[in-house]
């Protein structure tokens, strides 16, 4: 296990071997980590829009000017190949001529890239209404698809999501229609819609044709993507396990096989029992792929089912600032954490009848008065059965009396009977006399 | 003759069998003027009567007597004179007219009340509930003013002996209303707050087609006690009427805010709250309940450690529930434990708490003893049930009613299968 985790191939070490360079920097962070992102190796996971959006995420959150210099630079250059001049001028304002000359407002680009613009965009509606004089279906989805496209790269959000929509009128066949249905979900995505992108799921699920596989890992991603943002961490975790390893990197646009990795064991540690887990994280061969892309993942979900918390702890500990990095976890990080470290501790807790205080926090590297915190709040919670001898820093298992709650919960609904039913005699005496207020007023 | 001693004569001679007190009870009717002219030797009269066998006649004179305005010379012998005709009357006579004998005794409680001696009038009308009242479950009017009295009178556990019975036949809906709130304040100031509960609970969700204050002021305190003896309110049951449901929270703002910052258990917030919101609270004459719901936090706190912990320092305790020191603490716990509100012991050499469990283990006899009770009393409870079903089910209007929501029976309804399931 030693010899996987120090395997030169790992992204995250490459990271950590990169992060060296800039250690100065790292201690004036703001988010305390050990180790720093690559950004550039971060980036080149992923394409197209998310890839800038992403990069300029990192710059506005790593409040670390090298990295944040850094992350911008690569999305100037990224920008510079695509079309979408007006992100250029937010990104460039970002800068703010710390880059040196070379990343200056490119006017002249600017110009050229939006002249042409204006001739595609009439090129693409002359023949659009030539096609819908004729009525050919066929060529009125393509153009409407062509002007999808046209948008989406100029960073027109909202129109192209219109225009990838009215194709739905003019697909004849499956395949269109799953094709409209990914450039609506990857329009959505980018665009934070994700209801949008749970109807267009759904759509896409419910096609008679057999979808490839590619697609099917494209939908569960998407589909994911909506839990985790919705919350509803159990359900995001069951579709990332549930993704095909021939995801691979087609869908780099909105995720990489990383992230997929990433996202579906936090989010089965933090909801999942022992069973699941092992039935479904780790016995999942098909999962183990993605984990092998994350060995820090993989191996804090060993340790955590093997019960080595302070291991697993101390890898979360060290991925939260670049998880904190990410476009879509950033939010969920420490509600994800603070679920996992729960479980971690009830899970520690269960098996003994008394636990010493002083062992526990070193196993989960705190101190007693903080774990005792902690427990406290998990007792009152109901989710753990002990309670804590504070005097000899000893957690005892309290075994709950059935006798003795039955007895009380008989006396108590004997007594809740009697108040009920006299009050529900008195009330119907009320109604049956129909002596409401207003009656009483007329008298 | 003069024609009052000529009454007082028919008086004396008609109250002895009830068909003769039946046609003086007419006859009295028709001479209600002739009383009202002639009030001043009415006094005089009474004097020749006997009111525990002339009470019919005796009720008519006394209220004609004292229908004018009182003087407060008088009304100290007036107080004396009605209290000894309440004690001495006889049942029978007086439930032939009962709206005179209500008020008389109004006039009495608005009598102790103006001499400031509301304790005067506790025992007489109490004797005036139990005369008036066809059978124990029956709701008079005098319930109020007789629970008034005692509240005035501070004297709550005189008010316990007639809110023992309980009440089933209501006649009027203001006297339930006010009946149940008393009640509630009665049972607060004996600081039973399971039954005060109860009471204003009643008020609150009691049938009412629109608002009034007597359910607004219940529904402040019905607030104040849920939070004293559970720690929280409980949601409007579902057949309160919808106008409380609807208004009631509009109107006990301050008290909701309470509600609020009683959840978040912090002591330090709920007394900002209480500052905030003193003016209306004072206004109300909710002061006290307040302090009490205020200590109470502090009570809770403490139980919930309970749940926590085995063993606890003082010092934890003070810090935990924010108590000033130490030494408050203890007492604090020390109170509880009296009180048997939590089961500890208190090591004064460490300053350390060790709680212990419910040593209560439904073994004893004493036990069994009240399971016992509770089970007679819940099937007495069905029983009355099942007999007030059994009325409704044959009672003409309800089948009325029932019969023109469904004007007809389809063959479907004798079916033994339902439709579903075939």
């Amino acid at each position: 296990m030693e010899a996987e985790e120090d395997g030169p191939t790992s992204m995250v070490d490459a990271m950590s071997a990169n992060g060296l360079n800039s250690g100065e920097e790292s201690r004036l962070k703001p988010i305390i980590s050990s180790e720093q992102m690559d950004v550039e190796a971060y980036a080149s996971l992923y394409s197209g829009r998310t890839k800038i959006m992403r990069l300029i995420f990192i710059a506005d959150r790593c409040g670390n000017q090298t990295m944040q210099l850094e992350a911008l630079r690569m999305a100037y250059d990224e920008i510079k190949k695509g079309e979408n001049t007006q992100l250029c001028r937010e990104v460039v304002q970002k800068i703010g001529g710390r880059l040196g000359p070379a990343y200056e407002m490119d006017n002249d680009w600017a110009n050229i890239v939006d002249r042409r613009a204006e001739l595609r965009k009439e090129k693409l509606d002359n023949e659009l209404n030539g096609y819908r004089t004729n009525l050919i279906k066929e060529s009125i989805r393509m153009g409407h698809n062509d002007f999808g496209d046209f948008y989406y790269a100029h960073g027109a959000l909202g129109d192209a999501f219109k225009n990838y929509i009215r194709t739905r009128d003019y697909c004849t066949t499956a395949k269109h229609i799953i094709q409209m249905c990914l450039n609506v979900i990857l329009v959505s995505i980018e665009m934070g819609q994700f209801v949008h992108v749970a109807n267009y799921v759904n759509k896409a699920d419910q096609n008679p044709d057999a979808l490839d596989p590619t697609t099917v890992a494209k939908l569960k991603c998407a589909a994911g993507l909506t839990h985790l943002e919705g919350k509803k961490y159990k359900l995001a975790a069951r579709k990332f396990l549930e993704t095909g390893i021939e995801l691979g990197n087609n869908y780099s646009e909105v995720i990489a096989p990383q992230d997929v990795a990433t996202y579906g064991g936090l989010c089965a540690l933090a909801c999942f029992d022992r069973t699941e887990l092992k039935n479904k994280v780790i016995d999942n061969v098909n999962f183990r792929n993605f984990l092998e892309l994350v060995p820090e993942v993989r191996e804090l979900i060993h340790d955590f089912y093997s019960s080595r918390y302070a291991s697993c702890l101390e890898y979360l500990e060290n991925l939260k600032a670049n998880l904190l990095l990410d476009i879509h976890l950033y939010d969920h990080v420490e509600t994800l954490y603070s679920q996992i470290r729960h479980k971690a501790i009830i899970q520690y807790t269960h098996p003994f009848i008394s636990v010493d205080l002083h062992t526990m926090a070193s196993a989960f590297k705190t101190d007693v008065i903080g774990l005792e915190k902690e427990l406290e709040a998990l007792i009152t919670d109901n989710q753990i059965q002990a309670r804590i001898d504070s005097h000899n820093k000893i957690l005892y298992a309290r075994h709950a009396d059935q006798r003795n709650a039955t007895f009380q919960r008989v006396l108590q609904t004997g007594v809740e009977f009697d108040r009920d039913v006299r009050s529900m005699l008195l009330r119907a005496s009320l109604v049956k006399h129909e002596y409401s207020l207003r009656a009483a007023r007329k008298i | 003759m003069d024609s009052v001693d000529a009454l007082i004569a028919q008086i004396q001679g008609l109250s002895s069998s009830p068909e003769d007190i039946n046609a003086l009870h007419t006859h009295l009717n028709q001479s209600e003027e002739l009383l009202l002219s002639n009030v001043n030797r009415l006094a005089n009269s009474l004097e020749q009567l006997d009111p525990s066998k002339h009470s019919l006649g005796y009720l008519y004179l006394l209220e004609a007597s004292t229908s004018g305005p009182i003087s407060r010379e008088q009304s100290g012998e007036i107080v004396r004179c009605i209290a000894r005709f309440i004690m001495t009357c006889e049942a029978e006579q007086i439930r032939l007219a009962p709206e005179k004998f209500l008020s008389v005794c109004k006039r009495l409680k608005d009598q102790v009340m103006l001499l400031q001696v509301p304790i005067q009038g506790i025992a007489p009308l109490r004797g005036a509930v139990h005369k008036l009242q066809s059978s124990p479950e029956h709701l008079t009017p005098l319930h109020p003013d007789f629970l008034l009295l005692c509240i005035m009178a501070k004297c709550y556990k005189a008010g316990r002996s007639v809110l023992s019975d309980d009440i089933i036949e209501v006649d009027q809906p203001k006297d339930f209303f006010l009946y149940c709130y008393y009640g509630g304040m009665i049972h607060v100031g004996l600081k039973n707050f399971r039954k005060a509960l109860e009471y204003l609970h009643n008020v609150v969700t009691a049938p009412m087609t629109s608002l009034n204050a007597i359910a607004i002021e219940a529904y402040k305190k019905y607030i104040l006690v849920s939070l004293i003896y559970s720690g929280q309110v409980p949601a409007f049951p579902k057949y309160t009427s919808s106008v409380a449901q609807r208004n009631l929270k509009c109107y006990s703002q301050p008290y909701i805010d309470l509600v609020s910052s009683y959840a978040t258990g912090k002591i330090s917030e709920l007394e900002t709250c209480f500052e905030a919101n003193m003016e209306k609270y004072k206004s109300d004459n909710n002061v006290g309940l307040v302090k009490q719901v205020l200590s109470s936090l502090s009570k809770r706190n403490i139980q919930r450690l309970t749940q926590t912990y085995l063993t606890l320092s003082l010092q934890d305790i003070a810090n935990l529930v924010q108590l000033g020191n130490s030494k408050q603490a203890e007492m604090h716990v020390l109170e509880m434990i009296q009180d048997g509100e939590i089961f500890a012991t208190i090591n004064q050499k460490d300053g350390m708490v060790s709680f212990h469990e419910d040593p209560e283990q439904y073994k004893s006899c004493e036990m069994i003893e009240r399971i016992d009770s509770s089970i007679q009393r819940v099937m007495a409870l069905t029983k009355t049930l099942h007999a007030i079903d059994e009325r409704i089910s044959c009672d003409p209007a309800y089948l009325a009613k029932m019969g023109r929501e469904r004007p007809r029976f389809d063959l479907d309804d004798f079916d033994s299968v339902p439709q579903k399931f075939l």
